[in-house]
């Protein structure tokens, strides 16, 4: 009764913007228009940019030459970084956050949630200021932080910006301190989900503490861990800002900091070339995708029974 | 493994594993913050020490970032405050309205919606900033707020953490409120808002966060020394001559010492805020 009396009144104070088949497309009006005008414009304009020679009034098309330009040594370097930051990131980032996240969920464990907001307060912190601390800390003087602290068992000061290698330690580092905390708690959340019954029955079954986290944990943190992965890659490819502060913008000797966003922001930004600038933009483009495929092949995500 | 806890030697390693990692975790705090009370030159002589010589400590570096260049810091402190508060309550309310309508609606091109929005989340921001900032530019909106804010406004991420959110939602409720006489947007002011306060709580620390500490979009869109944000002030101090270290850690310290007080009262929501959206499946 009270249903029809609701429809019955609803034309008379309801416009055609009130009507039921309307209105969720005025709720995602917003996304729409955010979506076209600053998603898909850019994009499709950074591809026809890429094959654009981009000046003050006077655009022309110039083919492939952007892309023939990348052939040079600043962009391997610009690639080789990035590459080897994603993966040094990985393999830090993943397996420890997953260890320490099992040892803050287990039983025997004390004072859980102290460490657990310990861990995560780096990653309030902004890239900026991130960037000032280990560019100070890791600073070449013989009291400088770091080396006044290896000074204590004996081991010479060293100029850590100074070589690629211990560069890119200081970046690693970096990234460890920022994030180790955030993946923890991926960890802990996706541990929680995991059935104590499991644990239980394999104990029954005899399973030593390896097993069950061979066999149980790491197997059943799969999605999590899938997750964890992907936001990884992504933001180790799109690294740029770290570099930026360790190295006062873009000036480290020999390129030893430059990332293919760091490639992006020197052509297009400081040499205002937004033709090249989009070219190395969307050959990252092409390399995230194409991981992204991969990994999902590899991790079977086509498989339908997942 | 037995149900209370009970001490052993396999939790005391863990302990004392966590108390070192939690020392090393800290570690660079207290090395800024210690800094931050010497003097300008013994920070560019020493750089960052450990050791507290109380004689030496001295306020002098907060009072000259407060003072040095007519008060910029605090003009940096409003374009932050301004930008965090306008991007985040713009960006709560809408994508709060985008991620509800896809939730609870049946509707054309729903999953066309749901593909943008994931389509959006693969490309990131570096890949179409020159683009973007040629719209900025054509927009009239370089050297402004807005152009900060705007174009972010409604962003995948909290779309999707909003939708999944709603998703867990009954949707008898919007039944319920169309029989007692609501509107559409009243069903999602009057009963869904309320409903869904956990997620905004939740949102609201993560995008305030992510203001708050923006860099690389603030850096391409504000020109001038009136209107950059605390992080592009910061960088700013960096010359290759180093010589404004000291203000540059006063400025770092006062930088995180706010996010640092709302963590200590809001850590469960800072903590829920990460893993709500994303790790479901």
């Amino acid at each position: 009764m009270s249903v029809t009396t609701a429809k019955a009144n609803a034309p008379k104070r309801t416009s055609f913007l009130y009507s039921k088949t309307i209105a969720p497309y005025v709720f995602v009006l917003p996304f729409l228009i955010t979506f076209f005008v600053f998603f898909a414009y850019p994009v499709l304009s950074t591809i026809q940019m890429s094959f654009q020679e981009v000046l003050p009034g006077a655009t022309k098309y110039i083919g492939l030459r952007n892309y023939e330009k990348l052939f040079n040594t600043h962009f391997y370097r610009a690639i080789y970084n990035s590459f080897i930051y994603t993966i040094l990131t990985l393999v830090v980032l993943i397996p420890l956050p997953l260890v320490f996240a099992v040892f803050l969920n287990s039983k025997m464990m004390i004072f859980k949630n102290f460490f657990r907001s310990t861990l995560f307060v780096p990653a309030l912190v902004s890239v900026v200021v991130a960037g000032t601390i280990f560019r100070m800390m890791f600073g070449e003087l013989e009291n400088s932080f770091i080396n006044s602290l290896l000074g204590v068992f004996g081991v010479d000061k060293m100029k850590w910006l100074g070589s690629a290698k211990f560069g890119m330690l200081t970046l690693v580092l970096l990234a460890t301190w920022r994030w180790l905390g955030v993946n923890i708690i991926y960890f802990l959340s996706g541990l929680q989900n995991i059935p104590a019954e499991l644990y239980e029955s394999a104990e029954i079954d005899g399973a030593t503490t390896w097993t069950k986290f061979t066999r149980i944990t790491v197997p059943l943190l799969k999605p999590v861990t899938i997750y964890v992965l992907t936001i990884s890659v992504f933001g180790g490819l799109s690294m740029f800002i770290e570099s930026y502060m360790l190295w006062s913008g873009n000036r480290s000797p020999n390129d030893i900091g430059l990332t293919m966003v760091g490639y992006i922001y020197q052509q297009g930004i400081e040499q205002n070339n937004f033709g090249m600038g989009s070219a190395i933009g969307l050959v990252l483009l092409a390399f995230m995708l194409l991981l992204n495929m991969l990994q999902l092949k590899i991790f079977g995500l086509f498989n339908k029974e997942d | 493994m037995d149900n209370k806890p009970s001490w052993n030697v396999s939790s005391v390693l863990m302990v004392v594993l966590f108390i070192v990692v939690a020392i090393l975790v800290l570690l660079p705090f207290y090395a800024i913050t210690l800094a931050s009370f010497k003097p300008a030159n013994m920070v560019i002589s020493q750089g960052l020490t450990f050791r507290i010589q109380p004689e030496l400590l001295t306020l002098e570096n907060y009072t000259s970032l407060f003072t040095k260049s007519a008060g910029t810091y605090f003009t940096w402190f409003r374009n932050s405050i301004i930008i965090t508060v306008l991007g985040t309550v713009a960006s709560l309310f809408f994508s709060s309205l985008v991620g509800y309508g896809l939730a609870m609606y049946n509707f054309r091109f729903k999953n066309v919606v749901f593909t943008m929005i994931l389509l959006m989340m693969m490309v990131p921001l570096e890949i179409i900033m020159l683009p973007l900032y040629k719209l900025m530019i054509s927009f009239k909106m370089i050297n402004t707020l807005w152009g900060v804010i705007i174009p972010f406004v409604v962003a995948p991420l909290p779309v999707f953490f909003f939708r999944q959110y709603a998703s867990g939602l009954s949707k008898e409720f919007m039944d319920a409120g169309r029989i007692d006489g609501c509107t559409e947007y009243g069903i999602f002011y009057r009963i869904f808002v309320p409903l869904m306060v956990p997620a905004f709580g939740a949102m609201t620390i993560l995008q305030a966060l992510g203001n708050w500490n923006n860099f690389l979009w603030p850096t391409l869109v504000l020109r001038t020394k009136e209107m950059i944000t605390i992080p592009i002030g910061l960088s700013s101090l960096i010359t290759p001559y180093g010589n404004n270290y000291q203000i540059l850690l006063a400025g770092c310290v006062l930088a995180v010492l706010p996010i640092l007080i709302v963590f200590i009262f809001f850590q469960r929501y800072f903590i829920s805020g990460l893993t709500v959206g994303g790790v479901k499946g």
